[in-house]
C-alpha cells in the first residue's frame, strides 16, 4: 500500500499528488514514469514521474481528470493509499551534448515536460519553454516552468490569456527569428507532437516526443503499447516514452489511441453514477 | 503390498474413474472450472487403481518427487489431509499441478497400469486431496526451521521461484520474493484462466508460503526499482532468477498493429489478472469482435480461444500451420476446446491482416500449407501451397505463437551469459549461471514449458543454493 502524503489541485481539472514509495523515489530519472491501481477492481494506468524527493522518499505525479481511474485518484484524499505503485518504468530521457533546447508542453503535457526542462536547466543547458493551454483556467505549473527556463511562452488555444494560438506557432517564430536549437522536447496530445515533428523535419532539429500508448503490464509483456518508429514496432514502455518524432508513425498511433472509447465511456458513466447514487 | 492389513483386491478396471465435468454448451459461457472434481467416492475408486510398486516408476517422472504410492494409499485409506500433506512434503503447490501438469508425459506416462488401459488418474488424485484439505481447512501449519540467518532473494513469483523460495524456507533461509506485478504466481495468475485453475486456489496454496516464512514483495520490477546487484548490498547473499519467458512474439506480417490484433499475453492478462471478462465491474476493458482468430497451437493458444468464447465471440478459429497431429497443447485441451466450439483451422497461416479505413482488423489472408520432410524439431515442416490464399473474415486477431525471456534481466546484469534466444545459460541439475551466486531455472532457462519442469528447476537450484551458501562459511 502506498500513502497520498500531500495532495495539491493545479488547476479544475489537473491534480498533484507525493505518494510515499522510497525505492521508487531513489532510483526514478526524468522521463520515466510509474503505473498504479487504486484498488482492487481498478485499472493499470501510467503516469510520469514529474518529481521526486529522495530524502522524504515520495514521488510526484501530475494528473489530469480524463476518464474513470484519473476521476476516482482525484477523489482520494491525503492520508488515504493507493494498493499498486510501481516503477520507475521506462527508459530516462538523454540530454547529453545539447547547447539550447525547446520545450513543448501542450495541456497536461506540460506536467510531463516540466521534469525534462528541470532536468535539461540543471545540465547548463539554454532551456525556452513554450506551453499551451484550450483556455486561461487551465493554465498550470507557470512558476515550475519559468524556473526551468530562460524564457517561458504561454499561449491559449482561445485566447483568454491575451496571447491566442498554438505552440507550434510559438515554436515556428522563435525558429524563424533566428534561435538556433539543437533539440526540441514536444509532449502533449498526438495530434501536437505530430505537428512540431512535421515543423522541425525541414530544420533538421533533433525532436523528441513522449508517447503516451494505452499500456497494460508497462514491462514488455503485452505488446498493447505497441507503435511504429522508423518502420519497426517498438514497445513504448520498455523502448520509450521518449521517441524521435521524425521516425514515429503518428497517424497509426492516433488510430490505436482511440480502440477503446466506448468501454471508456461506459466505464466513466458507470463511476458517475455510482457516485451520485452515494449522495 | 507388505502392511498385512486386511488385503484389499485392487480395482483392476482399466480406465480411470471418469471426471465430472460441466457441459460443454454450458460451460463455454461462463468462467467457471471446467472439470469439477472426484468425489470422496470417486477418489477412493480411482486410488485402489494404484498397486502400490516398490520400485514406484511413476516417482521418476515427476520432476519435484512426489511420493506418489504413499499419498494415494493414504487416498485409499481415506486420509485425505493426510495425503495432502504426503504430497506437499516435496511439492508446494498441488492444487495447481494436479490440475495443470501434464501428467500425460510426466508421472502417468511411467505408471504400471499404463502399460495395459489407462493409467492411475495421479493428477486427478493429487487435485482432488489439495482441493479437500484447503475446502475444510485442513492445511498443517508447518514447524518453523532453525534460522540459518542468510538472505536469499528470488525473483519472479511463478512456479520455478515459488518452489525455490519455499524449499530455500524449509532448509532455514530467510527468503524474500520480488515480483514485478501486482499479484504472485506468474503464468498461474495471469496466463491460465480461471476455469482451468481458478485464482483463489493458487491465492491459497500460495499463502500456505507465507507461513513457511517466505515473504513476498510485489510491484517490484527487478532491474527497475532494484537491480539485482543492489539485492546483494542489501545483504542477500544469493540470487534464484525465477522471471519466466514473458516477451510475446508477433507475426512480423502487414496489419499487425491494427486495432483489434492483440499478443495472447495482452489478451489474457486482460482477462485473467485484471478481469476484464467482468467488465465494467473491474475497470479494465477487452475488444473483442464477433469472429476471432487465434494464431498457433499450444496450450496458450487453446486458452486464449476459450476465453474469447466464454466473453461472447460468436466463431472463433485456431488457425495453425500444421496438422492435428503436431498440435503442441495438451490433447485433453485440444479436446475441451473442440467440446466448446472452436473451429480448428489446420494447415494455414496468416499472410496479411486486413483493415478498415478506421484502422480496425476486418479480415486476415491465409495461405494453405502442406507438410514436406521433418525438420530439425523433429515435426513435419510446413510449406506453402502457391496460390491458395483465402481470406477469413473477422475482426480479431490474437497472436499465440510462443515468447521468449524479456531482456530486461539480461540487460541489467552485467556478465550474465543467455543465448541466442534470450534465454539464461544455467546448469541442468544446479541451476547455475555464469556469475556466482546467481542461479536461474524454469521458462527464463527453456523457453516456455511446463510448470512441474519449472518447479523441479527451482526445487534443484534451492538445493544448490544450499550447498553454495553453506560451503561459503
Ligand atoms: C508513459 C505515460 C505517461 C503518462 N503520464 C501522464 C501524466 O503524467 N499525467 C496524466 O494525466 N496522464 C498521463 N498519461 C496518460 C494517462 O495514463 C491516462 O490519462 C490515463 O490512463 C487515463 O485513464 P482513465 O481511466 O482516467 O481514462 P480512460 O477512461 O482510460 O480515458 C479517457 C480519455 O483519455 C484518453 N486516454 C486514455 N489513455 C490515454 C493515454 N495513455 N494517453 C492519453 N490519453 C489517454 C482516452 O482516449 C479518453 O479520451 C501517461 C500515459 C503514458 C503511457
Ligand atoms: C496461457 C498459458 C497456459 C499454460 N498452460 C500450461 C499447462 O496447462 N500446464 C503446464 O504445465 N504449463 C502450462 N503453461 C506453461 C507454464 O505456465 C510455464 O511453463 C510456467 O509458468 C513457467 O514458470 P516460471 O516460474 O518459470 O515463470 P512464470 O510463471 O512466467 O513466472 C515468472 C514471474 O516472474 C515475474 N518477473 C519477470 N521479470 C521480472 C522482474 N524483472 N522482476 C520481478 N519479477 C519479474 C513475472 O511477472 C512472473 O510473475 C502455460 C502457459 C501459458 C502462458
Ligand atoms: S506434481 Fe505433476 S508430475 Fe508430479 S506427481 Fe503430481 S501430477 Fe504428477
Ligand atoms: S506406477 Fe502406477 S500403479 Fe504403480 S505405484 Fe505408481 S501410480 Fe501406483
Ligand atoms: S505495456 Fe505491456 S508491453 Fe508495454
Amino acid at each position: 500500500m502506498y500513502r497520498i502524503v500531500e495532495k495539491r489541485v493545479l488547476n479544475p481539472q489537473v491534480k498533484l499528488m507525493k505518494i510515499l514509495a522510497p525505492r521508487i523515489a531513489n532510483k526514478a530519472l526524468p522521463g520515466q514514469f510509474i503505473i498504479l491501481r487504486i484498488n482492487e477492481n481498478g485499472e493499470r494506468i501510467p503516469l510520469t514521474v514529474a518529481d521526486c524527493d529522495k530524502e522524504a522518499g515520495t514521488v510526484t505525479i501530475i494528473f489530469q481528470e480524463v476518464g474513470k481511474t484519473t476521476l476516482h485518484l482525484g477523489q482520494l484524499k491525503e492520508g488515504e493509499f493507493l494498493l499498486d505503485f510501481v516503477g520507475p518504468l521506462g527508459v530516462p530521457s538523454h540530454f547529453d551534448g545539447y547547447k539550447k533546447a525547446a520545450v513543448i508542453g501542450g495541456g497536461l503535457g506540460t506536467a510531463i515536460a516540466y521534469p525534462q526542462a528541470k532536468a535539461l536547466k540543471e545540465r547548463g543547458v539554454e532551456v525556452h519553454a513554450i506551453i499551451g493551454f484550450r483556455s486561461k483556467e487551465l493554465i498550470m505549473l507557470e512558476e515550475e516552468m519559468r524556473r526551468s527556463s530562460s524564457r517561458l511562452f504561454i499561449t491559449t488555444d482561445d485566447g483568454s490569456n491575451g496571447n491566442k494560438g498554438f505552440v507550434s506557432d510559438v515554436l515556428k517564430a522563435l525558429i524563424e527569428s533566428g534561435e538556433g536549437y539543437d533539440l526540441v522536447i514536444a509532449i502533449g496530445p498526438l495530434i501536437m507532437m505530430k505537428v512540431v515533428s512535421e515543423l522541425t523535419r525541414p530544420y533538421g532539429i533533433k525532436t523528441v516526443v513522449s508517447m503516451n500508448s494505452t499500456m497494460v503490464d508497462g514491462t514488455g509483456m503485452c505488446g498493447c503499447c505497441r507503435l511504429s518508429v522508423g518502420g519497426k514496432t517498438k514497445f513504448a514502455c520498455v523502448d520509450g516514452p521518449d521517441f524521435d518524432g521524425h521516425l514515429v508513425d503518428f497517424d497509426e498511433a492516433m488510430r490505436r489511441s482511440v480502440m477503446y472509447r466506448d468501454e471508456e465511456r461506459r466505464s466513466l458513466e458507470r463511476h458517475i453514477c455510482r457516485m451520485e447514487g452515494m449522495k | 503390498m507388505q502392511d498385512g492389513g486386511d488385503e484389499v483386491m485392487p480395482n483392476m478396471s482399466l480406465q480411470k474413474v471418469a471426471m465430472p465435468e460441466q457441459d460443454p454448451d454450458i460451460r463455454n459461457g461462463n468462467f467457471d472450472e471446467v472439470a469439477l472434481g472426484y468425489t470422496p467416492e470417486n477418489a477412493i475408486e480411482e486410488a485402489r487403481r494404484c498397486l502400490g510398486c516398490k520400485n514406484k516408476p511413476c516417482v521418476a517422472g515427476c520432476p519435484v518427487y512426489v511420493q506418489i504410492p504413499e499419498f494415494i494409499k493414504l487416498v485409499e485409506e481415506g486420509k485425505f489431509a493426510e495425503g495432502y500433506e504426503k504430497i506437499r512434503e516435496t511439492n508446494n503447490l498441488p492444487a495447481v499441478c494436479g490440475r495443470v501438469c501434464p501428467q500425460e508425459t510426466q508421472c502417468e506416462q511411467l505408471c504400471v497400469r499404463a502399460i495395459k488401459g489407462q493409467p492411475v488418474g495421479i493428477g486427478r488424485l493429487e487435485r482432488f486431496v489439495a482441493d479437500f484439505a484447503l475446502a475444510n481447512d485442513l492445511v498443517k501449519k508447518p514447524e518453523k526451521p532453525q534460522s540459518k540467518g542468510k538472505k536469499v532473494a528470488v525473483i519472479g513469483s511463478g512456479p520455478a521461484g515459488l518452489t525455490c523460495a519455499a524449499d530455500l524456507a524449509k532448509l532455514g533461509y530467510q527468503v524474500m520474493i520480488f515480483e514485478g506485478l501486482q499479484t504472485p504466481g506468474g503464468v498461474l495468475i495471469y496466463g491460465i484462466p480461471e476455469f482451468r485453475l481458478p485464482k483463489e486456489l493458487v491465492r491459497r496454496e500460495i499463502e500456505t508460503l507465507s507461513e513457511l516464512g517466505v515473504e513476498i514483495e510485489v510491484n517490484t520490477v527487478v532491474g527497475k526499482t532494484a537491480s539485482v546487484e543492489e539485492l546483494f548490498n542489501e545483504g542477500y547473499k544469493a540470487v534464484f532468477l525465477g522471471t519466466g519467458a514473458g516477451l510475446p512474439q508477433f507475426l512480423g506480417v502487414e496489419g499487425e498493429n491494427l486495432n483489434g490484433v492483440f499478443s495472447a499475453n495482452e489478451f489474457l492478462t486482460r482477462v485473467n489478472l485484471m478481469r476484464a471478462y467482468r467488465f465494467p465491474e473491474y475497470d479494465t476493458p477487452i475488444k473483442l469482435g464477433e469472429k476471432v482468430a487465434v494464431v498457433g497451437g499450444g496450450n496458450v493458444a487453446m486458452d486464449a480461444a476459450r476465453c474469447a468464447k466464454r466473453i461472447g465471440a460468436k466463431e472463433v478459429y485456431i488457425v495453425y500451420r500444421r496438422s492435428e497431429v503436431e498440435l503442441p497443447a495438451r490433447v485433453e485441451e485440444v479436446h475441451h476446446a473442440k467440446e466448446e466450439g472452436i473451429i480448428f483451422k489446420l494447415l494455414c497461416n496468416p499472410t496479411k491482416i486486413l483493415g478498415d479505413t478506421k484502422g480496425n482488423v476486418c479480415g486476415m489472408e491465409c495461405i494453405e500449407m502442406t507438410l514436406g520432410e521433418p525438420d530439425a524439431s523433429g515435426r513435419r515442416r510446413p510449406i506453402l501451397k502457391p496460390g491458395s490464399e483465402f481470406v477469413l473474415d473477422l475482426q480479431t486477431v490474437i497472436v499465440a505463437i510462443g515468447t521468449t525471456p524479456n531482456p530486461l534481466i539480461k540487460d541489467t546484469i552485467p556478465g550474465l551469459e543467455t543465448n541466442r534466444k534470450g534465454c539464461v545459460v544455467a546448469d541442468e541439475k544446479t541451476g547455475e549461471t555464469s556469475l556466482p551466486g546467481i542461479y536461474a531455472g524454469g521458462d527464463t532457462v527453456t523457453g516456455t514449458a511446463t510448470v512441474i519442469l519449472a518447479m523441479g528447476a527451482g526445487k534443484n537450484a534451492a538445493e544448490a543454493i544450499d550447498r553454495y551458501l553453506s560451503e561459503k562459511t
